[in-house]
């Protein structure tokens, strides 16, 4: 099951391969497809999923596997290494609550991300093959319980990403390109190194052979006395944890290793930048949650309050900095930042509020952000700029448009009874009741003060008043003697196509469903959070 | 004044020559080649038809069987003392000769030889010579034997790297090559001399006995080592020893290039083991350094210079040849790595190293050639807009490139990941070492992916639709390799468990 949705894209990938790239319809249709079957096997898997298992690791006496869910696993390879023993290496994957989440999160954007890829019209066959490669490779991550599989996967998105924004990129996407591959690999090699550590530190209880199993390596009774990240080899445990987080941080992105995000997501076409903040964001917190913290929970308990500085920093920067763009792209950019400073902020308070309220925003910031990304996508590909200030009193001539706008804008800034509230509050209650990020929480409330300022703000000026002199559009007074709307070289429907709608559509359902009623996803990774702070807590440790 | 010797012991001589003779079988068959194609270029008076390289792939070809048969013959020394034969002997013999294959089919790839040269007879002869001498190389077990090996692959090297004989960068690289080449070598046997004169043998494993036994001034022996690395550091083209590289590597034919960055290093990193693991004592208790400087030491200083230097300055690199020299000198500085934790696991994952390089850098070099056959250039921007006019080429040159970084799912990655491996396997020891490496190879993806940004990413100048197609052979050739560098990115069992069967030097399992 889990092979069949991870590997699905990279077979239409094959698939289109064989198409001439003439037939761009047919490229289309069978990315669609490959898409939509994910889709299926996603809410099969969440049907199927039992959220009363709690996975993260194999607890003493438990099964070896933990208790993850449609688990496979299969020695990948046996090598016989010279004077050492052999290196084992497993193809294994399974789920369990916080990343079954985050399978049905990225199954529901890269379907959109395929419909919202349906103008692209400069070499079809090529994106779409990169496009289904990437596709393979983040679901890959998100399932993948062996850390060489991991790491794999992990680097398999850098390539396609950045073809993706490399070639399909706006005018200064070559900068941008290179310089979101040179930060993430940066990240990466160090997490090779640590990789490499872990394997020489970790015995499988059940084999007795050194294994790059997270689930082997998520239980502290398994690391060697002595080995370089062995229990007392403090000092390298320390330096493991920073390069970790330092290769996830830089994902998330945290400041600050944030400024590949902006420059990405500028020059990045819409549906790339909807992957891009609508998942592989939540790869840098998701790696965070399965693998750092977990594997050095000392550390992680010793650097809550940096974690929890950073992802305030994180918020309130990302809100300042949002506030100065001109380019509305660029301002759900740095929003991006700012909500993905939330994220730390829960992972940093440390306990089960805090951390569920973590896992549900990203699942949250997936959607929302992806219907930010579409939007402003809506508007560029009609007015060809994303001036915020070449814009003005749109609502009366989009009025779906406007409404579609109204909903994300709100939901982004946390109204309560849009699924952004719920987990932003349950954030904030965890960081209130840990007493180290208490006094950090109450600084980044702030954040959504800010947040609320550049949201309302940049609605203001582009959809409420008057049409600006120099704006991207002309009025012109149509056969009803009503004044329409006028975008140079735009054929299609002025307002929100058939197309559009699609998209949009299942993103405002779930966002308003999950506000008010936010149990389907909650209850599936309460357990696995409850498991996950269990794990993490100074108690068990010893 | 010599005595002549009596019957018996002539006898004895023969008797033993004759033992020896049959674990000699490839490398007389080799000869024989060589001197078969000599005569079949005169009978195709040096026409340029494929008789010769066919002849020289098939008689290639023919050898590996013979190789094979020497995998169950005993580890043994042969021609007393001089040569020897064991698993890691023919582990090279394998490498060079399937490396050989590859510079023949380069050769007939590259249209270059059409305008540039009358014949080709001498070409593939002398190929044949140099793949001879870099078995040899691998398999010496005395010194004279590697100086004279040594020599036969630096001649042919000379004459093949000017084959383009009216094209002056050619010239100028075969002459930059042969002086660098002499002193070099020069260092190297007065080396050589200094252990000589502390040891009275020749023999690796003599000296080996002789220096643990009689102690030794640890000031001569590093003045020793340091002269040999001189030669050994010219072979490998690490640096210091490196400035010969850039210009051979861009004036010589792209096929002698190619060879020379894979087999000629190979070649050198073969010795280079050999020397020092055997001949040089190292970690015993007998052991002496001076000021803490050891032969080790001497190789970090070589391996980290290599992977800066190389790495760094490749990034400013506008020929593709030229960056691709660049690479291949911090490629030594990693293959180094390998060999500086002194065990069997990094020996294992130097051979890794070796094969994953051999298959990324011919790999790399093959589309070269077919990029240049078609726009008739080397230079950077000569390849934006390639992505689209040649597609496959584009995609097998991207995947060689992300195989020299380093990245997953090829064997470029496996390579990194296992000398990675074999450092941290010491514990802390080496974590700086690994650091530095990890750090470099963030900097080469840089200028490795500078090929690829200007075949994808920015749009050729001229729009004139040429029939860009390499042919099919070369499409298949290029597919195979991509193929295998895949494959074996995520399939790599196979390959590993050879390098590790082939650490075995004289018999001997390493520690």
């Amino acid at each position: 099951m889990l092979s069949l949705i991870v590997f699905l894209p990279i077979i239409a990938g094959l698939v289109i391969l064989a198409v001439p790239s003439s037939q761009k319809q047919i490229i289309r249709i069978v990315s669609l497809l490959a898409a939509l079957a994910q889709g299926v096997l996603a809410v099969l898997i969440w049907r199927g999923y039992d959220p009363s298992l709690p996975g993260i690791t194999a607890g003493p006496g438990g099964s070896p596997l933990g208790s993850f869910q449609f688990v496979e696993k299969i020695p990948w390879i046996s090598l016989q290494l010279g004077g050492f023993g052999s290196l084992n290496i497993e193809y294994f994957l399974g789920v369990d609550g916080i990343s079954v989440t985050m399978v049905i999160l990225t199954a529901l954007v890269s379907a959109i991300g395929v419909l919202s890829s349906w103008t692209i019209q400069k070499q079809v066959k090529g994106y779409f093959i990169l496009y289904n490669l990437l596709a393979t490779a983040m679901m890959g991550c998100f399932v993948a319980l062996d850390f060489f599989l991991f790491y794999v996967f992990w680097e398999l998105m850098l390539l396609p990403m950045y073809f993706l924004i490399g070639i399909w990129g706006g005018p200064n996407r070559e900068y941008a390109a290179i310089k979101f591959f040179l930060y993430t690999l940066f990240g990466s090699v160090f997490m090779l190194l640590v990789m490499i550590g872990l394997y020489f530190s970790v015995i499988d209880p059940v084999t007795g052979n050194h294994t790059f199993s997270l689930v082997a390596m998520a239980n502290q009774a398994n690391y060697i006395k002595g080995a370089i990240l062995g229990p007392d080899n403090v000092m390298w445990r320390y330096v493991a944890f920073s390069v970790l987080f330092v290769g996830f941080a830089i994902k998330v992105p945290m400041f600050p290793f944030h400024t590949w995000l902006p420059d990405a997501h500028v020059e990045a076409p819409t549906p790339i930048s909807v992957i891009l903040a609508g998942v592989l964001l939540k790869l840098g917190t998701y790696g965070m949650m399965r693998i750092n913290f977990p594997l050095f929970p000392e550390v992680f308990h010793a650097s809550l309050y940096v974690i929890g500085i950073f992802g305030a920093i994180n918020i309130i920067y990302g809100a300042f900095c949002a506030l100065a763009q001109q380019d509305l792209k660029k301002m759900v950019a740095y929003s991006s930042i700012s909500h993905m400073g939330y994220v730390l902020l829960g992972l940093a308070a440390g306990n089960s509020e805090g951390m569920v309220g973590a896992l549900y925003q990203m699942f949250n910031h997936g959607t929302i952000t992806a219907m930010l990304f579409l939007l402003v996508g809506v508007i560029y590909d009609r007015a060809h700029t994303r001036q915020i200030d070449k814009f003005g009193g749109l609502a009366s001539y989009m009025p779906v448009y406007a409404a579609f706008v109204t909903v994300a804008w709100f939901a982004s800034l946390g109204l309560p009874g849009l699924s952004g509230f719920i987990s932003e509050a349950l954030v904030f209650v965890g960081a209130f009741s840990s007493v180290t990020t208490r006094y950090i929480a109450m600084v980044s409330v702030l954040g959504i003060v800010f947040g609320a300022a550049y949201l309302l703000w940049s609605l203001q000026r582009m959809f409420l008043g008057q049409r600006k002199p120099d704006a991207a559009y002309d009025l012109v007074v149509g056969d009803d003697g009503h004044e329409h709307i006028h975008f140079h070289d735009w054929k299609g429907k002025i307002d929100l196509d058939g197309r559009e709608l699609v998209m949009l559509v299942p993103l405002v359902v779930i966002t308003i469903f999950l506000g008010i009623y936010p149990m389907p996803v909650l209850g599936m990774l309460t357990t696995s959070i409850n498991k996950l702070v269990q794990v993490l807590s100074p108690l068990a440790m010893r | 004044m010599f005595e002549l010797p009596s019957g018996a012991e002539i006898q004895s001589i023969i008797a033993s020559l004759s033992a020896s003779v049959g674990f000699f079988i490839p490398e007389i068959y080799l000869s024989v080649l060589f001197m078969l194609l000599i005569v079949v270029d005169l009978v195709a008076k040096g026409r340029k038809n494929n008789l010769l390289a066919v002849t020289t792939l098939l008689g290639l070809a023919g050898s590996i069987f013979f190789i094979y048969q020497q995998h169950f013959l005993p580890a043994k020394e042969l021609f007393f003392g001089m040569y020897v034969l064991d698993e890691f002997g023919i582990f090279f013999k394998y490498f060079f000769v399937l490396a050989g294959m590859l510079a023949v089919i380069i050769t007939m790839a590259d249209e270059q030889f059409e305008s540039e040269v009358k014949s080709m007879g001498e070409y593939y002869a002398l190929i044949i010579a140099m793949v001879i001498g870099m078995i040899m190389m691998a398999s010496s077990a005395d010194l004279m034997m590697i100086f004279l090996s040594m020599e036969l692959v630096s001649f042919s090297a000379f004459i093949l790297t000017g084959y383009f004989k009216r094209d002056p960068r050619s010239s100028e690289a075969a002459l930059k090559y042969l002086v660098y080449g002499a002193v070099s070598s020069g260092l190297m046997v007065y080396g050589f001399s200094l252990i000589y004169g502390l040891t009275g043998q020749t023999n690796l494993i003599n000296i080996s006995s002789e220096l643990s036994q009689h102690g030794y001034d640890p000031l001569l022996m590093i003045l020793a080592t340091l002269l040999i690395l001189a030669g050994f550091g010219y072979k490998i083209g690490a640096v210091p020893f490196h400035f010969w590289a850039p210009d051979v590597y861009e004036g010589a034919p792209t096929p002698i290039t190619a060879y020379l960055s894979v087999a000629s290093k190979a070649a050198g990193f073969a010795l280079l083991m050999r020397f020092f693991y055997i001949a040089v004592p190292h970690g015993g208790p007998s052991y002496e350094d001076i000021l803490g400087i050891n032969w080790v030491s001497l190789l970090i200083l070589l391996s980290i210079s290599s992977m800066i230097y190389g790495n760094v300055v490749a990034l400013w690199q506008k020929n593709v040849k030229r960056l691709l020299a660049y690479s291949s000198i911090a490629h030594a500085g990693y293959l180094l790595l390998g060999i500086i934790v002194m065990d069997a696991f990094g020996t294992q994952s130097t051979l890794f190293y070796l094969l994953s390089y051999f298959l990324m850098n011919f790999g790399a070099f093959y589309v070269v050639i077919l990029i240049a056959n078609k726009t008739g250039s080397e230079n950077l921007e000569d390849y934006r807009g390639l992505g689209k006019k040649m597609p496959l080429a584009g995609a097998a040159l991207t995947v060689f490139l992300i195989s020299l970084v380093g990245l997953p799912p090829t064997i470029g990655f496996i390579g990194k990941l296992m000398i990675f491996s074999a450092l941290l396997a010491k514990g802390s020891l080496y974590i700086w070492l690994s650091l530095i490496g990890i750090m470099t190879s963030v900097i080469s993806l840089y200028y490795y992916m500078l090929i690829p940004l200007n075949m994808y990413l920015r749009e050729s100048p001229q729009s004139e639709e040429k029939n860009m197609n390499p042919g099919m052979v070369a499409q298949i050739i290029m597919a195979v390799l991509m193929f295998l560098t895949l494959y074996f990115g995520l399939f790599f069992q196979p390959l590993s468990d050879f390098a590790k069967y082939s650490s075995a030097m004289f018999g001997l399992r390493l520690y």
